[in-house]
């Protein structure tokens, strides 16, 4: 049966057309494409494990963000509760400092007053005797007007001095 | 893209269809003739020297293919197969034989009367569709290669769309489906021929489901062409077959005396060397002309019932179109099974002849 006989032109025909694409596929066709399918497979995968490496990365970033987080509160806490203390200090210290000083001015200011005092009370101990002094002048002057008067004045002073 | 692909399809699936429609108006004419189903078969599956494409009465049309004979007494003649005038006339001694052993093939009457077969290598049908399907075929592949060869060392820009895509994906379904696994470490060397082994058959399948031109012929279908396949698997595996192949073919792992004196395995083994090409060559042959076989009986239905009567006629009509239209849905399937099969087998006795010495022996 002629179907099941190979027929010598056909033969030929397929020999030569599937020799020729063989021979133009296998040189310009499939090895590009199959290269370029596994070039680009390599870089996605290249590409998965960087962004994996990335993420990594990433996440080590934000412990480590996570962690110096911690810490500057930490050390926020101990330098807010360290100035705390530090200002009741200074307050402290200022107010005795004050009180001291308040103190002192207050001595001081006793002192002055004192003085001020005493030498007021001397200048009106002057003046008082200075004022005395007038008026017994002047109450002299009167009393003296007279001879006599002078005389028995005289005598009393005399009297008086010798009675000491 | 993808709108486009189902758009080709449907088309054609429509074309299957219209293909009926054609063969319908063919077979109507010769209704005053006994049909003769085997006949009719036979000529559709085989090759023929023009491009047939429908009938009218006694007007053919068809389109001619050049004729190149070279004749025992008149040496080479290249002329048109239209000369023949479809079968009934005879060209500077040649004519297309309707009788005897050479019936439908070109037969040269030589001066004692006697018809021999010249050395014909005519662009038959066959050979024109093979022609037209490998440039089709070079042209669509050297096309996506181009694309990837603009992108040669930027992998980044190398993710294509639509077609490429399509192909892309259908190579490499075959690269890591098949020939990985089936080849194993050495694939790379094999995967030029496998693929070109592969898109070679489907493309041919499937033009030949195509009832009308361009496609329609049964290329694959013709043993010729497969046995064509089957000798560059054979080639291939024996000429880059490994030392361990051809000790195991020769000097199998078996009792002694299997062996000496009377070679019962290497025997076997050898046999199985050529059995292996051989069913190869029988299994795309014998699946793709078994498909066009039943698309032809299931039409043919229609025509051997019309002596049965209108309704029953009607009714095994109305069947005919169904079953071939199923039919056809399944030859789109085997078009693929077939050559995905054909690839696998060559890959698995590609991957059988690569064996590497067994250091584990006892």
């Amino acid at each position: 049966m002629s179907l099941l006989t190979p027929d010598p032109g056909l033969l030929f025909w397929m020999l030569v057309s599937f020799g020729i694409v063989f021979f133009v596929l296998a040189k310009f066709g499939f090895p590009i494409i199959v290269k370029m399918v596994d070039e680009r497979k390599a870089y996605i995968d290249q590409s998965l494990e960087s962004a994996k490496q990335a993420n990594e990365r990433l996440k080590g970033i934000q412990q480590e963000g996570e962690r110096i987080l911690s810490t500057t509160r930490e050390e926020q806490a101990r330098i807010l509760k360290e100035a705390n203390e530090m200002r009741a200090r200074i307050i402290n210290e200022a107010k005795d400092q004050a009180h001291i000083e308040a103190g002192k001015i207050l001595e001081e200011a006793n002192k002055t007053i004192q003085k001020e005092k005493e030498i007021a009370m001397r200048d009106v101990h002057n003046q008082i005797a200075m004022l005395s002094l007038d008026i017994a002048e002047k109450v002299l002057r009167k009393n003296l007007n007279n001879k006599t008067a002078q005389l028995e004045l005289v005598d009393r002073l005399i009297d008086e001095a010798q009675k000491n | 893209m993808m709108n486009r692909f189902i758009h080709i399809l449907l088309t054609f699936i429509l074309l299957c269809f219209t293909g009926i429609a054609y063969a319908a108006t063919d077979l109507h004419e010769e209704e005053a003739k006994e049909l003769n189903v085997r006949e009719l078969i036979l000529d559709h599956v085989g090759d023929a020297y023009d491009w047939h494409i429908t009938s009218f009465g006694d007007k053919h049309i068809s389109i001619p293919l050049p004729v190149i004979v070279k004749g025992h007494e008149s040496g080479w003649h290249v002329f048109s197969s239209s000369k023949f005038h479809h079968g009934h006339d005879s060209y500077n001694g040649f004519a297309i034989a309707q009788e005897g052993p050479y019936k439908g093939k070109i037969v040269e009457t030589l001066s004692t009367g006697e018809e021999v077969r010249p050395w014909d290598f005519s662009l038959t049908k066959n050979a024109t569709s093979l022609i037209l399907s490998s440039l089709v075929l070079v042209s669509l592949l050297l096309m996506c290669a181009n694309w990837y060869k603009k992108r040669e060392g930027k992998p980044e820009e190398a993710s294509p769309k639509d077609f490429i895509a399509f192909v892309e994906m259908v190579i490499m379904s075959i690269v890591d489906g098949v020939i990985k696994p089936c080849i194993g470490k050495n694939y790379k060397r094999y995967t030029p021929y496998l693929l070109t082994v592969f898109f070679f058959i489907i493309l041919n399948n499937l033009l030949g489901l195509i009832p009308i031109f361009p496609g329609g012929a049964n290329v694959t279908g013709n043993i010729a062409m497969t046995a064509v396949l089957a000798i560059f698997t054979f080639i291939i595996v024996n000429v880059f077959g490994t030392k361990e192949y051809w000790r195991e073919i020769f000097w199998p792992d078996v009792p002694t005396w299997l062996k000496i004196p009377i070679p019962i395995m290497p025997a076997i083994e050898l046999v199985g060397v050529f059995t292996k090409p051989f069913a190869l060559m029988i299994r795309l042959f014998a699946n793709i002309l078994a498909g066009h076989a039943i698309v032809l009986g299931l039409t043919c239905m229609i025509f051997l019932t019309v002596s049965l009567g209108v309704a029953m006629n009607t009714g095994m009509s109305i069947l005919s179109i169904i079953m071939s239209v199923f039919i056809n849905f399944v030859e789109l399937l085997v078009a693929y099974i077939q050559a995905y099969v054909f690839t696998m087998l060559s890959a698995v006795f590609i991957g059988l002849s690569q064996v590497e010495p067994h250091h584990a022996k006892h």
